[in-house]
């Protein structure tokens, strides 16, 4: 009895040293720092002039995105961020010193953006994406910060996040980082061309390309090693194709002119934007200056090639087949082309890839939601898609799907009417 | 011209017009048609073609509707005062200029309406629903649609909508969302203030007697007789 007693005590104090081990060990990670904090001397630019950039890198980022709400004041947070954890709601970013970042420093602003801690020292949710931010350099940080504070204040508090348990604790982030982050500055190549350099700087930092464009684990970190190999954004239902196979999005056989364009005006002779990259050129990279168009698309087209993940190839039916066939013909036909040739501004469907590779989530989203490319300069009258998610049945987009997938020379895999139901 | 050629070319003509026009229609297929039609081909799913929904489903016909009162309802979807996820979708990424171009659009649209819809409603429905229209209900500080809406309650331009030729159910589905706050206009938001005003029955009423109306002439009046008795920020935005 004596003994037993005896071997449980020691069971538990073992426990609780490899716990508090751990737990050093975590703080420790999180702790751990690639440069200092601390106030930076004045770059030789005017307080304008570094506002002004502060204002073109905080359009590039696309922070408006989330800290603006719909309908909402600039930047006054509010927006919910729907993750599979739980809500994060982004905060307010204006100057006003009671509930925005008006009491802050650009220290401060630095360890939000570098560290992904707040002025408090709080862990901050990486649905903020600090994880690609950390690369951003500090005269780029000090920028954005002067940008922010020029804009209009807006006293609103920032409402609770509504995460569930355990990932609404500091705890719980403080392990994440532990295994998944850790502040890192971008780190040139002195093997690659200046233009190369500003490519990446852009598209794994301020871009955060990645945040869509790479897979995530099962706690929602991207996975860095796997590169921009695609991957379905959280609660959006779309997926993001990968950029590094060119079976997918990758660009490495478009002339850089052609990708500059995409980016730019949200439309080439192959396609165009919807949905969440409608979105990006929308708001961010048809801002970009030529200068940095031209750097991300360098970049962009030099990424090592990267096969796709071979799948199964379900095959269609027969009766899927025609179905489809009669439906395309009915529905499709007059804009996209009897051989999905494509007219116009309606792109071709034969030999195009959201229709072809291995997932059929845009294809079928895109058929559901329809949707308009984003105005742009170069494309300011954009066609629109219709929505058919109203009008058809999850079997018959399928059959769609399907049929488009495996006519004119296309070959890929069947789409199976739970597919559909899923994306709805 | 020699007399042989000349009789080839009118032996010919025919041909050559032919392959003329078979040229033109090969360029026709190949590009579709620049305009606005054309490209807003997404809202004829819902909408009609044209924007010309009928009144039996749920969804409104645009067509013909003023153009500021288009416009200020794009941006109310967009900017989260309706609330549509599908309209939100659409509208997103779309310039304000684009906007006010697809609001104009539809706006110039002139086509027939269908016959009314709820022209076997009880009597005491449609009288209810037909004082409340043109005289409005003093005791409780409702005023008459048509005093905002128009004598003929076809609209008013530019921003006035006409409450005629919709379907039954989106009338009562948006003087709901009013009186619960989920379709709100720019403030002072009066729509919301007067739909309050309003019991259930009155709103079912008012429903009932707009789409039991035959709509002949569409289009919205140039301006109201008398100036508002209620402030309303649904001028043009």
């Amino acid at each position: 009895m004596n003994t037993m007693r005896f071997t449980w005590a020691k069971s538990l104090a073992l426990i609780m040293l490899v716990g508090m081990g751990g737990w050093v060990l975590v703080v420790s990670m999180n702790g751990q720092d690639a440069s200092p904090i601390g106030e930076r001397p004045p770059t030789e630019l005017s307080a304008s002039q570094v506002a002004q950039r502060g204002a073109y890198l905080v359009q590039v980022g696309n922070c408006a995105a989330c800290h603006t709400a719909r309908g909402g004041l600039p930047f006054a947070g509010g927006k919910s961020i729907d993750t599979p954890f739980g809500a994060v709601v982004a905060s307010n970013i204006t100057p006003d010193k009671l509930t925005g970042i008006g009491a802050w420093t650009a220290a401060d602003f630095w360890q939000a953006m570098h560290h992904g801690r707040s002025k408090d020292g709080r862990l901050l949710y990486p649905a903020f994406p600090y994880t690609e931010y950390t690369r951003i350099t500090r005269d780029d940080t000090n920028a954005m910060f002067a940008y922010l504070l020029s804009v209009q204040p807006v006293q609103q508090a920032n409402r609770p996040h509504a995460l569930r348990f355990p990932y609404n604790t500091q705890a719980a982030l403080a392990v994440w980082r532990a295994l998944f982050f850790s502040p890192e500055p971008f780190a040139p190549l002195m093997t690659e061309s200046d233009e190369w350099n500003r490519g990446a700087y852009l598209v794994k930092g301020l871009g955060h390309c990645q945040a869509c464009h790479a897979p995530r684990n099962m706690f929602g970190a991207t996975q860095s090693k796997l590169g921009l190999s695609g991957g379905l954004i959280p609660m959006q239902n779309w997926y993001a194709p990968a950029l590094s196979s060119p079976a997918e999005a990758g660009l490495q056989d478009w002339p850089t002119e052609e990708i500059m364009q995409l980016l730019k005006t949200g439309k080439t002779a192959k396609g165009s934007t919807l949905g969440p990259m409608a979105e990006v050129v929308f708001s961010s990279t048809q801002h970009l200056n030529d200068r940095d168009l031209r750097a991300m698309a360098h970049y962009l087209k030099e990424l090592p090639r990267q096969e796709s993940a071979k799948e199964d190839r379900k095959p269609a039916t027969p009766e899927s087949q025609q179905l489809g066939q009669s439906l395309y013909e009915d529905q499709c036909a007059s804009c996209h082309g009897d051989k999905g040739e494509g007219r116009g501004d309606y792109p071709a469907l034969a030999g195009n890839r959201t229709v072809i590779m291995h997932s059929s989530v845009n294809l079928v989203r895109i058929t559901l939601s329809g949707g308009f490319a984003p105005t742009t300069e170069g494309n300011p009258r954009p066609y629109g898609m219709p929505p058919f998610g109203h009008t058809l049945s999850d079997t018959e987009v399928a059959a769609i799907a399907t049929y488009v997938r495996n006519a004119w020379g296309n070959k890929a895999g069947a789409v199976m009417p739970l597919d559909v139901q899923k994306t709805r | 011209m020699s007399s042989a050629a000349s009789s080839f070319v009118s032996r010919h003509l025919a041909w050559w017009l032919l392959a003329l026009v078979l040229c033109q229609t090969t360029a026709w297929a190949a590009e579709p048609p620049n305009t606005m039609g054309q490209r807003m081909q997404a809202c004829a799913a819902c909408h009609g073609q044209e924007g010309r929904a009928t009144n039996s489903g749920y969804l409104p016909r645009i067509a013909g509707k003023p153009a500021g009162y288009l416009y200020n309802q794009l941006i109310n979807f967009r900017d989260g005062r309706r609330q549509n996820a599908t309209m939100a979708y659409l509208l997103d990424h779309m310039s304000d200029q684009y906007l006010k171009e697809i609001a104009n659009h539809f706006a110039s649209l002139d086509l027939p309406y269908p016959p009314a819809q709820t022209t076997k409603a009880p009597s005491v429905t449609l009288a209810r629903g037909e004082q409340l229209v043109r005289h409005g209900d003093a005791t409780r500080g409702v005023p008459a649609c048509a005093s905002c809406h128009g004598a003929a309650m076809t609209g008013v331009a530019p921003a006035m909508p006409g409450l005629l030729g919709l379907p039954h159910d989106y009338l009562l589905g948006q003087l709901g969302a009013w009186r619960a706050g989920m379709r709100r206009a720019a403030s002072p938001d009066c729509m919301g203030e007067i739909t309050r005003r309003l019991s259930p029955q009155d709103v079912v009423a008012v429903a009932t007697w707009l789409s039991s109306q035959p709509v002949k002439l569409g289009l919205p009046a140039v301006s109201l007789p008398a100036k508002p008795t209620m402030e309303c920020g649904s001028g043009i935005q």
